[in-house]
């Protein structure tokens, strides 16, 4: 059973659709995977950074920060290293776009 | 719930998503069961829930009350965590998020007529199957196992449980002096540093209580298998005396009432208080459904959907799977794959393109005190050559040495992959 199509076209007409293209879904997937330290869509319990609401800019110059190890870090330094400058920008915005 | 719930609280999640109100139109909302509410399933069954809007019906099938986490589970065993700390109830998946809880077994798959058969009686439609079974043991290989009550005097603890209370209550009840003896299966098994921290919290436990007491380390792989430097640092410094690691012991059968192992090629160990991990495989249903394509063992899955090689509209997650090259069997690696796998089915429910990019990471940590945590962390990333997730050069890596920070965040990791997983 497929979602109908006449649904899919209303909801892409709904004006949300521009934040829903592929490429958003893929950010969201990629967002997605930090959510196990940093909470569903960035909210975090307590002991971990919120990233939810949090400036793009300033999530993208910290995790540059840590992957050229001006930031010390225990776990961030080795993961920031997995992702490409485009991935963090992409990402960062997500988060940056997520009610705190 | 009513609906109109449902649209508010996917709009206040600011969930990107498909419209939710094709369950209205004609009652044909696409329907997905989940089989098992661990790590994988029940992030699966969330996540579906959340990036359709709410418009996929998901049936989750569980046979246990609530959600037991084996991460933390070795601080039971080593006492300074309760088992109420790492039970989770699964109501937040149905009031919040409208997930279908069903207290039940599964007894056979159906995959030409979409159904699952449970025991209870009931059969379960889906238009996608999730099967994130876990874990079953090999006791065929061990032959004293499975003499009648042997299962409940040599504990495995290798599923978090009444198994991890009852191994904490044997080791109170052994004497000071006494001997912990613990094997260790060849990899791949369910959390590779997992026996190494138990160790430690054993250790941790037998310092502070038991000092004359000890720890044997039974292993059948070639060396520890994960964290090696950190975790023999540990036992030669921090449990100098107490901790005992021996190599290459392939445990081959269990005299329980002589609480003996025996083993491929070694001389025979006795102890007070035997621990057996045995080897492992991919849950039952898996198994008997003929999705473990590996060996008989393991499940092969397209790691762009988890979608199983063997069976259409079926998806593996979690320990069930044959891993791709460096990918952990962890709680944390289930989680990613059971949102890389909802993120898969609600594109494919909703012919959208699947994310031809999967990228996601694994954190874990072990604790070597009560206090005190060494990590591993690794970032995967799919290549489209190989058709597989392989880790991205460069990345990853190890604590530099044992330290209390890391128990902070250690203990906020749990938080936040608790709530993300069922909350």
């Amino acid at each position: 059973m497929k979602l109908p199509l006449t649904l899919l076209t209303a909801w892409a007409l709904s004006g949300l659709a521009h934040a829903q293209t592929p490429d958003a879904l893929q950010v969201r997937s990629w967002a997605a995977s930090c959510a196990n330290c940093h909470g569903t869509q960035g909210q975090a319990q307590p002991g971990m950074v919120a990233l939810a609401g949090v400036p793009k800019e300033l999530i993208v110059q910290k995790m540059q920060d840590y992957k050229t190890g001006r930031l010390p870090a225990t776990v961030m330094q080795q993961l920031a290293k997995g992702y490409s400058d485009e991935q963090i920008v992409a990402i960062a915005g997500y988060f940056a776009a997520q009610k705190k | 719930m009513q609906r109109r719930h449902f649209l508010q609280t996917g709009s206040a999640l600011g969930t990107v998503g498909l419209v939710s109100a094709c369950a209205n139109l004609g009652g044909h909302a696409p329907k997905v069961v989940v089989i098992g509410g661990g790590y994988a399933g029940a992030t699966a069954a969330k996540y579906i829930r959340m990036w359709s809007n709410y418009g996929i019906q998901v049936s989750l099938v569980e046979p246990n009350p609530s959600f037991i986490s084996c991460p933390i589970s070795n601080l039971v065993i080593g006492g300074s965590k309760t088992i109420e700390d790492i039970t989770t109830p699964y109501d937040n998946l149905v009031k919040r998020h409208g997930v279908q809880l069903v207290r039940d077994r599964v007894l056979s798959i159906d995959s030409d007529k979409r159904l699952v058969k449970l025991a209870g009686g009931a059969e379960l439609p889906y238009d996608r199957l999730i099967v994130s079974p876990g874990v079953d043991f090999m006791w065929e290989t061990l032959p004293g196992m499975n003499k009648p009550g042997a299962q409940d005097q040599v504990l495995h603890a290798w599923k978090a449980g009444a198994q991890t209370v009852a191994l904490r209550r044997q080791l109170e009840a052994m004497p000071d002096g006494g001997v912990f003896a613990m094997s260790i299966p060849l990899a791949p098994y369910r959390c590779p540093p997992g026996p190494y921290e138990r160790a430690c919290q054993v250790a941790d436990y037998f310092s502070k209580a038991k000092p004359k007491s000890k720890v044997l380390i039974l292993d059948a792989n070639d060396d520890v298998t994960s964290k090696g430097p950190l975790f023999k640092k540990a036992w030669t410094e921090r449990y100098k005396g107490i901790v005992e690691y021996r190599n290459k012991h392939n445990v081959t059968d269990v005299d329980v009432a002589g609480k003996t192992l025996k083993f491929e090629f070694n001389d025979d160990v006795k102890a007070n208080v035997l621990n057996v991990i045995p080897a492992m495989r991919a849950g039952e249903i898996a198994v008997k459904s003929g999705l473990a394509t590996a060996n008989q063992r393991w499940c092969e899955v397209d790691f762009l959907t988890f979608e199983s090689k063997a069976a259409k509209n079926v998806h593996v997650l979690g320990d069930s799977i044959q891993i791709a090259p460096g990918m952990p069997k962890s709680g944390h690696m289930a989680n990613q794959h059971g949102k890389t796998c909802a993120a898969a089915v609600v594109a494919l429910l909703s012919d959208h393109p699947v994310n031809t990019l999967p990228i996601y990471n694994n954190t874990c940590y072990s604790f070597v005190s009560a206090q005190e945590v060494v990590h591993v962390a690794s970032v995967h990333r799919y290549d489209a050559a190989q058709k597989t997730m392989l880790t991205v050069p460069g990345s990853g890596g190890v604590s530099a040495a044992a330290n209390a920070l890391e128990g902070h965040y250690a203990l906020a990791w749990a938080r936040n992959i608790w709530a993300d997983t069922l909350a």
